[in-house]
């Protein structure tokens, strides 16, 4: 099995008045069709790890590579390339677009890649949103659905390009126990079911436990990795 | 109120209910008002007082269970509930813009501040040419001209930083440059200042009054802070439970408040002139709106009122531009 990711030491310093230390000293591996947690208390650097990992922010220090590529010194285009293709997002809010309908949201990252026809990209999205229980709901905008259903969307507009890897930042966060199972549930299945890896910081202990395994971090470190209950299968 | 020709937006007769198993919440009920050219509005109520409610109906975003039951809105003087959803939308991203309450929810992480301001502008802006390398150029520009009216140094540079490499201070402003983008002429800013600290909240609504003044907009500031309200709106409309108490010129009714809400309000905010004297919060809670009785909503809490309050009560001119809904208005008036 190959690595999606894979980091060596990797640090983030930020030179402000006073240097403040984000994360120090990473070094991981994530692989295919894994299903990862991240926690750890509030201001223990697991959104920042998430960046760092999403290409969203460069380290000081370390390497990190992102699909078998090494990630220091490449164009901010080329970071932006990588990212588009092979990493889907979703965070604690779903930051859709409010004057687009539903499928438009997940149209969009489709037409930054632009390899898709426009036909081809709507009848994607349509399959999208339908897979995650959204059939009714493709042209509707975000302020006609409910949270639940909003962040469904949110999830239809990461897989949009058919990234291996779902990086998602408390995806249940700001979600009502059922629709937060719901969305669990929905990234378990994507895993499971369409052989993707994602990584979720979340604060939910309960929900980390049932993923493959979980990385804890204290002041920026990572406190060893943590297996879970789950086996992760083959 | 008697509609005056040239206001910016206008509005009569506002009602905006809630369908609830409990019964129908009736969250805006008959609230007149009006924006006129450049001018700053200030909205001032308790949470519950119907003042966002109001605004979201403006800006046609009530959202089901919620509907708008009856009234006029007019923009411009065109009939906003008797266009398509899709000349809606073209009203509202271009002359009508709204700020969120939390910019630290509104930005996408993943995405750089450039690549949202050009998706308001490409979606909004029909000035923008059609096609092409001169499309993203001109949008491109546009994006740095309003990052720098809003006090962003090396906008040009910063077009490429993600969300998170922002104070949250910053965010607020990026925020206000992709709602300025396409140089609505109304800004409709919901408690712009909520999630800040102090200092920064006094500088996002200096940025708010310095960019009224240079651009010639109207500004509505939706908020429950009556200091707000007099350092930087010239008039000012108080909602209590859904209505219209109060409204005139902000240094009128500051100064001179004749509804006893408004004087409530007043007492209950710390000030500097009143140093040393109590601050008194007003007793009670707003009252429940479903199956409101026909009287007047503050009853309950004033420590004015008396029998003849126990019956629907009618806005009261006082003057030419200031009016309150308050029956014993009269006992004042008369000789």
């Amino acid at each position: 099995m190959s690595n999606l990711i894979e980091t060596r030491n990797l640090t983030r310093i930020l030179h402000e008045t006073v240097p403040v230390t984000l994360v120090k000293d990473i070094t991981l591996a994530i692989g295919e069709r894994e299903f990862v947690a991240v926690t750890g208390p509030s201001g223990s650097g697991k959104s920042s790890l998430l960046y760092l990992l999403g290409l969203l922010d460069r380290p000081t220090e370390g390497t990190l590579f992102v699909a078998g590529r090494e990630t220091e010194g490449m164009s901010e285009a080329e970071r932006a390339a990588i990212r588009l293709s092979t990493i889907g997002f979703v965070f604690q809010f779903h930051f859709l677009l409010p004057e687009f309908t539903a499928r438009e949201n997940v149209e969009i990252p489709m037409r930054r890649l632009a390899k898709l026809s426009r036909p081809a990209m709507r009848e994607r999205a349509g399959e999208l949103l339908r897979s995650l229980g959204l059939g009714d709901h493709l042209d509707k905008r975000p302020d006609q659905m409910s949270g639940g259903q909003r962040q469904r969307v949110a999830v239809a507009r990461a897989l949009a390009n058919d990234p291996p890897l779902i990086l998602a930042d408390e995806p249940t966060g700001s979600l009502d126990s059922r629709n937060s199972e719901q969305v669990f549930t929905i990234l378990e299945a994507l895993v499971r079911e369409r052989g993707k890896t994602v990584v979720a910081v979340t604060h939910d202990l309960d929900m980390a436990a049932r993923m493959d395994r979980r990385l804890h971090l204290i002041d920026g470190m990572l406190d060893g990795n943590l297996p879970t209950e789950t086996p992760k299968p083959d | 109120m008697s509609g005056t020709m040239g206001n910016l937006l206008e509005v009569r007769g506002l009602r905006t209910v809630f369908d609830t198993r409990a019964g129908e919440v009736r969250a805006v009920d008959g609230v007149d008002l009006d924006v006129r050219p450049g001018e700053c509005l200030g909205v001032v109520g308790e949470s519950g007082s119907g003042k966002s409610v109001t605004f979201a109906s403006v800006m046609g975003l009530v959202r089901s269970p919620g509907r708008i039951e009856e009234g006029t809105i007019r923009f411009e003087g065109r009939d906003l509930r008797a266009l398509s959803p899709k000349e809606l939308r073209r009203i509202r991203g271009r002359h009508i813009a709204m700020t969120m309450q939390d910019a630290l929810t509104a930005l996408n992480p993943a995405l750089t501040i450039g690549e949202q301001i050009l998706e308001v502008l490409y979606a909004h802006d029909e000035t923008l040419p059609s096609v092409g390398r001169a499309r993203t150029e001109a949008a491109r520009k546009k994006a740095v001209e309003m990052l720098t009216l809003v006090g962003i140094p090396s906008a040009d540079d910063r077009l490429r930083y993600y969300p998170h490499e922002f104070s949250g201070g910053m965010r607020q402003r990026i925020m206000i440059a992709i709602a300025l983008a396409c140089r609505p002429k109304l800004l409709i800013a919901d408690e712009p200042t909520t999630a800040l600290d102090v200092t920064i909240q006094a500088q996002v609504l200096e940025l708010i009054a310095d960019i009224r003044t240079r651009l010639g907009m109207s500004v509505v500031l939706i908020t429950h802070d009556l200091g707000v309200v007099s350092e930087y709106c010239d008039r000012v409309m108080v909602l209590y439970a859904g209505q219209v108490v109060e409204e005139g010129p902000t240094a009128a009714v500051i100064g001179d408040p004749r509804h006893p809400y408004t004087k409530g309000l007043l007492r209950s905010i710390p000030r500097l002139s009143l140093r040393g004297q109590p601050i008194e919060p007003i007793e009670g809670q707003v009252p429940d709106l479903i199956g409101l009785p026909p009287q007047c909503r503050f009853y309950s809490r004033c420590n004015e009122r008396i029998d003849a309050c126990l019956q629907p009560i009618a806005m009261r001119e006082i003057g030419a531009a200031r009016r309150a809904r308050c029956i014993r208005l009269e006992e004042e008036t008369r000789p």
